[in-house]
């Protein structure tokens, strides 16, 4: 209804005879005059690059084609989460690429999340040094570009990490920690494998073929946060009824954990210790260097950020709400739990939201330490071994906004859901 | 009854204040309340104290045992003898390739004295006490600065000036026929310059008067020499196409809006490295055969437009901070869009966006660490290079000190400006 005063006015005005001259000089128009004029701009441009782009792709006697992505890679990732080798196509080392990617993003955004809030509280804290201490360490990190602090962590992990020989023989240099299970090496962190005694083999699914033991053990999860849920609500509802909270703690633990441990029981599950063999260490899981280097550089950096996110969306809650709660008798951790972190959440929520799409998008330097994420393998390898740099570039650009896209809405979604109704 | 007796003491003179109680005074007060107010408190501090030695006990003897003299490693280790210390001698030896990159020595004085007259050129802009005359020069400093980084015939940035000269003189001549004519005007007659006119009056005056620096190649630029050029450059251009940008995004014209739409949420979709690698290896597919420009010219670009489009969210964020009553008064004024824009939308939301905007800055500028991926020898790139030098074989943490401390400089001093600039232009009174 913003226009009315507009409508009112044209309608009011007398018929005029439409003159050219309108198109620049009468509000009405002019408007649809400049997108006209725009638009055939814009069009002239694309025009010109598509025929740019057609030209010299015919100069070079090249086509337009996606079909080198079924072609065999030849290469081989060293880091993969589903079955490759070096015979499987280029879209399939692509896919690898991008479950680096995911993985990565995953574990570096729980880093960052833990460390910035972490850090976002006690730099709040009345604590002096304390405070001092998370000062230096948002300043310090957020004022250094997140590129140097990868490379400074891959030479941590590559140059100043014990060689493996170091924790041979009875005059070792080096030790494992924690009751010798993780060993930290030059040539990567070893950390124990959980293995099952009784496999139940694998679901294949065409691309994927995920162990059945592990969907097992989500599907039980999944259940198990949605009985929790209901335990809770039902509890809500006792509460709602009675004004007393009924005590669920051991019924969410029995639900949450026990099935899951059952399950493991069942499945036979032990843990497969890294042992020094010949040169380097076998068994357990093996995380690279890249993947420590990225994960530590990029998780530990953000976390700066998350932390001045966390520190800003506390400090913008009135005092009056913390002062209410007390007046009301809460205690501090239920003040904090129950009014200031809801209402702060709100303001914390769309920032951490970019941050997390920043995470994503900077795992592509993962080039800088030789991690092999979806720009090394489809961005990079591909790229050069089958000269596709135009089909190469523009579909990775295409996979990273989608990705992009897809975090932001799913975090849209969450932030709707928290956001302060206004009626 | 009337001789009561008088009351045997009544003390006349007040009692002098005691002093607090020692738990409640000078430091061990401050102790208390600041480091051990409580368990956790205590708990925090000591812990706090622990990472505190234990960083400054690894980190301390290594920087004191520091050598700032030696040709190599071998020497410096040999000096040190097997204590723990740093060899900062690859800093004394290798600085000029770490600021300027491979830039000729004899000419080190010309990014020296452009960085210096882009301080004087960025004063006025700072700070508003200066005298508003020096922001003429504000204007002529990216032709200076040009000529002092690249060289070449004098005549070349001057006739790119007089480009912008034969604009405002089109503008002015043709202001009395109608607002719209002059702009069209304006912009007609720069270009015509700078496409018809300017090459030849480069060629002509320069045949007649050969002055201009020795001609630097850009594959010569490196180091933070290279940082800056792209950072300083993109950060002034990306403000105003930001601006441009999200003004288009809050367009009631469609087609703008779509546009402006479409292209921040690609460009925020994507990482800035796959459009570094777009300016390096596909722009020759757009472009049409045999074009060839500057590499620094490309990433210039794409980090100018990657910036923009963060740019335009943060003032996006700023224009619909402000309240609607704003945008109706500067109608009700009678207010046309752009004088509206200029003289009450804009001055408020680019006030509110501040943070946002130097923050976007101070991305921008880390993010040319970004150029090494392309070939571009930026610091990162000239400290692997000096690594591959045998003398230097193995050296890290110097390095990185070196680096890591001058991007700190600026980004730290950026964002402390951007908190006095937010103080000062603090209205509200709270």
């Amino acid at each position: 209804m913003s226009s009315t005063s507009d409508g009112r006015m044209q309608s009011a005005a007398p018929k005029a005879a439409f003159t050219l001259s309108m198109l620049l000089y009468d509000q009405r128009y002019r408007s649809i005059t400049i997108q006209i004029v725009f638009l055939f701009a814009l069009m002239l441009g694309i025009a010109w690059l598509v025929d740019n782009t057609i030209n010299n792709l015919r100069a070079l006697g090249r086509d337009f084609s996606f079909s080198f992505l079924s072609n065999p890679a030849g290469y081989d990732i060293n880091q993969r989460l589903i079955e490759y080798d070096s015979q499987m196509t280029h879209g399939r080392a692509a896919l690898v690429g991008l479950l680096n990617t995911a993985l990565l993003a995953v574990l570096a955004c729980a880093l960052a999340t833990v460390l910035g809030i972490v850090a976002g509280v006690l730099r709040l804290s009345k604590n002096w040094i304390v405070a001092r201490l998370m000062t230096i360490y948002v300043e310090l990190f957020r004022n250094i570009p997140t590129l140097v602090w990868i490379i400074i962590f891959g030479a941590i992990m590559s140059e100043s990490m014990p060689a493996p020989n170091a924790f041979r023989g009875d005059d070792a240099t080096a030790s494992m920690l924690l009751g010798d299970s993780v060993a930290v090496t030059n040539r990567g962190v070893y950390i124990p494998a959980i293995q099952f005694t009784n496999e139940l083999g694998n679901l294949d699914l065409g691309v994927v073929s995920p162990s059945i033991n592990w969907l097992l053990v989500l599907l039980v999860i999944i259940v198990g946060i949605y009985a929790n849920k209901r335990i809770l609500a039902h509890a809500t509802a006792v509460q709602n009824a009675t004004g007393e909270r009924p005590k669920t703690w051991w019924k969410s633990i029995g639900v949450l954990v026990g099935p899951v441990a059952l399950l493991f029981v069942f499945f036979g599950a032990h843990l497969d210790y890294p042992e020094l063999r010949g040169f380097n260490f076998q068994g357990g899981t093996h995380l690279r260097n890249s993947l420590i280097a990225m994960w530590l550089g990029l998780g530990i950096y953000t976390g700066a950020f998350v932390a001045e996110i966390v520190r800003s969306g506390i400090l913008a809650i009135s005092r009056g709400q913390s002062e209410a709660a007390f007046a009301l008798g809460l205690q501090p951790g239920k003040t904090m739990r129950l009014v200031i972190l809801p209402q702060a959440l709100r303001v914390i929520i769309p920032p951490l939201i970019s941050q997390y799409l920043n995470i994503t998008k900077n795992t592509s330097l993962g080039l800088a330490v030789g991690y092999m994420d979806l720009r090394s393998t489809l961005g990079g390898i591909t790229i050069n071994q089958t000269g596709r740099e135009l089909e190469g570039m523009l579909l990775m650009m295409l996979i990273y906004l989608a990705v992009s896209l897809t975090i932001s809405s799913l975090m849209n979604v969450y932030n709707n859901r928290v956001k302060l109704k206004e009626r | 009854m009337s001789d009561t007796k008088p009351i045997s003491y009544v003390r006349e003179t007040m009692l002098g204040q005691q002093e607090p109680p020692v738990t409640e005074r000078g430091i061990v007060k401050w102790l208390r309340e600041n480091l051990f107010s409580s368990v956790l408190n205590s708990i925090l501090t000591l812990l706090a104290l622990a990472v505190v030695v234990y960083i400054v006990s690894s980190i301390g003897p290594w920087l004191l045992n520091s050598i700032w003299n030696a040709d190599s490693l071998r020497e410096c280790r040999a000096i040190l003898d097997g204590a723990p210390g740093a060899c900062f001698a690859v800093i004394t030896d290798r600085w000029h390739q770490l600021l300027f990159g491979f830039y000729p020595p004899e000419h080190y004085w010309r990014p020296v004295l452009a960085l210096l007259l882009l301080l004087v050129a960025l004063a006025p802009i700072l700070f508003a006490e200066l005298p508003r005359k020096m922001l003429y020069f504000s204007g002529l400093f990216p032709f200076i600065g040009y000529h002092l980084l690249w060289g070449g015939s004098v005549w070349f940035p001057i006739s790119a000036l007089l480009g912008f000269v034969a604009g405002y003189i089109a503008f002015r001549l043709l202001a009395k026929v109608s607002a719209l004519v002059s702009v069209i005007g304006a912009v007609a007659a720069a270009l015509a310059w700078w496409f018809l006119l300017a090459g030849p009056f480069d060629a002509v005056m320069y045949s007649i008067a050969p002055i201009g620096l020795e001609f630097v190649r850009s594959e010569a630029f490196g180091g933070f020499l290279i940082s800056l050029t792209i950072g300083v450059t993109g950060i002034s251009l990306s403000l105003p196409l930001g601006i441009l940008l999200a003004l288009g995004r809050q367009s009631d014209m469609l087609f703008v809006k779509t546009v402006c739409v479409v292209f921040i949420e690609f460009i925020r979709g994507v990482p800035l490295i796959t459009l570094l690698f777009t300016a390096s290896l596909l722009l020759n597919y757009f472009l049409p055969p045999g074009t060839n420009f500057d590499l620094i010219l490309r990433v210039i670009i794409m980090v100018t437009l990657f910036a923009a489009a963060y740019m335009a969210e943060v003032i996006r964020g700023g224009l619909a901070a402000l309240p609607k009553g704003q945008y109706e008064a500067a109608d009700a004024l009678g207010l046309d869009y752009w004088k509206a824009q200029r003289l009450i939308i804009m001055p408020q939301a680019l006030k509110i966006s501040i943070p946002g905007i130097v923050n976007t800055f101070i991305s921008l500028f880390k993010d040319t660490t970004l150029v090494v991926f392309i070939g571009l020898l930026d610091p990162l790139g000239l400290s692997n290079a000096i690594r591959a030098d045998t003398a230097w074989t193995g050296i890290y943490w110097e390095l990185f000190i070196f680096i890591g401390a001058l991007f700190f400089i600026f980004c730290f001093s950026m964002s402390r400006y951007s908190m006095y600039l937010e103080r000062k232009l603090k209205t509200d009174h709270r």
